[in-house]
């Protein structure tokens, strides 16, 4: 059992809960994600290890409620209990030792990006965090980036930082030189989009993938994806690859395989509990 | 024994046998003739005690078939319904040169039912503590039994386990209508109350190293199984509506997919299934596949029914309860339509040539012979690996070239005070020999936290995968 210690919203779909797992909190690295079963009947879903405070115990997850469970998570209330938190999950990630590294974030992957960056700034590793959203509301982790680096925020509708994707700033970026490596997280063709921007400078390009998972130990074979023409399973094998090799299309496909359960699951959740906490 | 009607069955979850009824069971007793060289004990792989439990039942002491039973075997209610008897106990009993052999199962099966049902009457011996710490790696069949004889002899024992729920594939890959879940969940409840310390949502290798638990135990037993998955390496497998069988049945087993959406989980159903393999688990997909909705249920098997490794009774089933069958037929090809889901799976036939190395005739692809099996959704059931996850993390251990760890005769392995048994060392093999390793490595585990030398204990002798 592990307690919400607390949970604050951070855009209008995006919540962050700190939560009881103090061996997850004391070894957990970059890139590292956990499956949380909320009880009985739930699904087991990966969410990536945004933060942990080691002497609290606990563990940051941001969430984004697109779906029954995560809609039921982000219901609880601090004080009440997630049945099952199993991890730290899938490979740390490859973190530089030194140079300058780009770190871009769109929406929830925002939070992802977070961990990456402690990992590079603890390196010694200068960092620019490139962060975007929809508009100004859905901006976040802004402040936990500015600790530890400079940071750009662009907005779709300009109404915060700079107007446009982050793959514009992120251009102006790669152009003006010294990028060493380059991490994206968020949507797909959002990593689809700064990999094929990073190609042709040549600057290595990691990127998280986010299939479907169930065991998130290399069991059931639910995750895999294609990297460089090789089939691979994301939970133990990655979530993180080489950018330029992964197949994109086929994430995005098979993404789709349960929309019609997924929507059937939504209706109802809408219907009954999932109000709660949600506005 | 009696069972559900195969036409009714097939669309329901619950047990397909359902068990002796008392009368019959102690007439089906009285047919053991007590042999005195008894050959069923030599065909198990526990070599339990047939003769003496069958006496007691037949007696209508059945404390003491349950204590005489569980002695040699911690979980009969498990291995009465899913031992292999046709190839192992049975098929050596001296009643079956001539008529039926004694149903040992049945009967292993009904005492160890009735065990389960009078907890109070068959209690856990226990020796007095001796302080000694022991972990155990993986909650399947192998790492539950070494956990339940290591508590037994007084140590403290603590299993770690990858889910969220302890049984291995007893409760993730054996379908409830051949295992009810209820039966793991007893003996789980059964080790925990004699003090077995069963620690969920463990990753070994991730949560903790090997050698951060070699530094806080005194022995390890490592019994993680076989989860990796193989696939078939054709075209079109990354398809959506081509599962693993782990990750079909998990769906629908663990995460209870067939209650969706009561339940989170989702499974695709698909008018037709495909699922190819001849074994154990191909007959439970199949047969699942049925259960969920499918009008039709495919297995896909490259040699012929003989061949066919699964339980005779499971095959049986399968085919009463309207499970197709494509005999000597090879997938070459999932075939999908422009959306990429699957549409059919396109195979070639195949005749028997030469036998290969394990004695079988290979099967040699017919020239010319493609055709496509129309459907939505195919299970690929053709085997599975030693999952690396908890090995490549300890390079010390030595691995066979599959990565099945290597043991000794005690089961100990290239690491001193580290056992491992079941799958991991097996690959892919039986419950039974599971719970035989898991014995006799607790019985060596037990002689090495004493500091005597390692002996081989009463589990008998090692049955080579
Ligand atoms: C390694 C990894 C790390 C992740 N980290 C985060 C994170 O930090 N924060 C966050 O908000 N989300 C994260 N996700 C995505 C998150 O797991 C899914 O949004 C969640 O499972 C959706 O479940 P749902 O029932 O709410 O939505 P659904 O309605 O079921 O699905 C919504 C979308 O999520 C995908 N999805 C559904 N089930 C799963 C599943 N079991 N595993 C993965 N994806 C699924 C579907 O393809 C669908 O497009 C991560 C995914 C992976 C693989
Ligand atoms: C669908 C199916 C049907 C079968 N039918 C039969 C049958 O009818 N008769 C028969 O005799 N055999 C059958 N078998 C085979 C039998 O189930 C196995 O041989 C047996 O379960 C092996 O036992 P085990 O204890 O070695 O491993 P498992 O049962 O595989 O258990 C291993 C456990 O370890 C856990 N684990 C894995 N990695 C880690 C880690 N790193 N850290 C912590 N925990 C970990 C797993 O989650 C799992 O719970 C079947 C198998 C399947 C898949
Ligand atoms: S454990 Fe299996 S092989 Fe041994 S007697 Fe029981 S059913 Fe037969
Ligand atoms: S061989 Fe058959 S008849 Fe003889 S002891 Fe065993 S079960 Fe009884
Ligand atoms: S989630 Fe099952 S293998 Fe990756």
């Amino acid at each position: 059992m592990h307690k919400i210690v607390s949970k604050a919203v951070l855009s209008p779909n995006v919540t962050r809960m700190d939560v009881e797992a103090a061996r997850i909190a004391q070894i957990r690295q970059p890139g590292q994600f956990v499956i949380v079963h909320r009880d009985g009947a739930a699904e087991r879903i990966p969410l990536t290890i945004a933060d942990a405070d080691a002497q609290a115990g606990t563990i940051t997850l941001v969430i984004q409620a697109v779906g029954k469970s995560t809609k039921e998570l982000v219901a609880l209330e601090p004080g009440q209990t997630i049945a099952d938190i199993s991890g730290p999950l899938g490979k740390p990630t490859e973190l530089i030792s030194s140079g300058r590294a780009l770190c871009i974030g769109g929406g929830v992957g925002t939070a992802v990006v977070h961990p990456i960056a402690q990992g590079l700034k603890r390196q010694g590793v200068s960092v620019l965090s490139i962060i975007g959203g929809r508009s100004k509301e859905w901006v976040i982790f802004e402040n936990e980036l500015r600790a530890l680096g400079e940071v750009q925020v662009c907005t779709d509708d300009g109404s915060y930082g700079r107007k446009g994707f982050v793959t514009d700033a992120a251009r102006d970026a790669l152009t003006a030189g010294g990028i060493d490596i380059v991490y994206a997280v968020g949507p797909v063709p959002m990593m689809r989009a700064v990999a094929n921007l990073t190609r042709p400078f040549g600057v290595h390009t990691i990127v998280s993938l986010n299939p479907v998972m169930v065991d998130g130990t290399g069991m059931c074979g639910g995750c895999r994806v294609e990297v460089g023409g090789q089939t691979l399973f994301a939970c133990v094998d990655g979530p993180e690859f080489d950018g330029h090799k992964v197949d994109y299309e086929l994430l995005m496909d098979r993404l789709t395989t349960y929309r019609e359960f997924e929507q059937e699951s939504s209706r109802r959740c809408d219907d009954h509990t999932c109000r709660i906490g949600l506005s | 024994m009696t069972e559900q009607d195969p036409l009714i069955r097939n669309a329901n979850f619950k047990e397909v046998n359902l068990g002796l009824p008392e009368k019959v069971a102690l007439i089906e007793a009285e047919r053991c003739l007590q042999c005195r060289d008894p050959k069923c004990v030599a065909g198990c792989p526990v070599m339990v005690n047939i003769p003496k439990f069958i006496q007691l039942l037949s007696d209508g002491n059945l404390a003491g078939a349950a204590q005489s039973l569980l002695a040699d075997n911690a979980l009969p209610a498990v291995t009465g319904r899913v031992c292999p008897q046709e190839t192992q106990c049975e098929v050596e009993c001296i009643r079956g040169h001539k008529g039926l052999p004694v149903a040992i199962g049945y009967l292993e099966r009904f005492v160890g039912d009735w065990a389960r049902g009078h907890a109070d009457e068959v209690p856990m011996p226990k020796a007095p503590p001796t302080g000694k710490k022991v972990a155990v790696i993986g909650a399947g069949p192998g790492g539950l039994t070494a956990a339940g004889e290591l508590a037994r002899k007084g140590h403290s024992v603590t299993i770690y386990e990858a889910l969220h729920k302890p049984g291995g594939v007893l409760v993730y890959g054996i379908p409830e209508f051949r295992l009810p879940k209820a039966i793991v969940e007893a003996e789980v409840a059964r080790l925990e109350q004699a003090g077995v310390k069963i620690v969920c949502n463990t990753v070994i290798g991730r949560t903790y190293t090997l050698q951060e638990l070699r530094a806080e135990y005194d022995a390890l037993f490592i019994a993680n199984g076989a989860g990796l998955p193989v696939f078939m390496n054709v075209p079109g497998e990354n398809l959506k509506g081509v599962y693993s069988a782990n990750e079909y049945l998990t769906r629908v087993n663990l995460m209870a997919a067939y209650e969706f959406p009561r339940a989170d989980t989702p499974v695709l159903k698909g008018q037709r299934v495909a699922t190819v393999g001849g074994g154990n688990v191909a007959m439970d997909s199949a047969r699942t596949a049925k259960r969920i909705g499918a009008q039709e249920s495919i297995i896909v098997y490259r040699r012929t029914r003989k061949e066919m490794p699964a339980r005779a009774e499971e095959i049986h089933h399968a085919e009463e309860e309207g499970i197709k069958f494509e005999f000597l037929v090879a997938p070459v090809e999932v075939i999908g339509n422009e959306k990429k889901w699957v549409t059919g799976l396109k195979c070639v036939r195949m005749q028997l040539g030469e036998p290969d190395a394990s004695g079988r005739a290979r099967p040699v692809v017919i020239p010319g012979s493609e055709f496509v099996i129309p459907c939505e959704v195919v299970v690929v059931a053709i085997g599975t690996r030693a999952n690396p996850l908890l090995t490549a993390t300890c390079p010390d251990l030595k691995l066979n070239k599959w990565g099945n760890i290597m043991v000794d005769e005690q089961g100990m392995t290239s690491l001193p005070g580290v056992f491992a048994g079941g799958d991991i060392v097996r690959g892919a093999a039986t419950v039974i020999l599971a719970m035989g390793d898991g014995k006799r490595a607790a019985a060596s585990m037990d002689a090495y936290l004493r500091g005597e030398p390692v002996i081989t204990a009463e589990a008998g002798p090692a049955v080579p995968a």
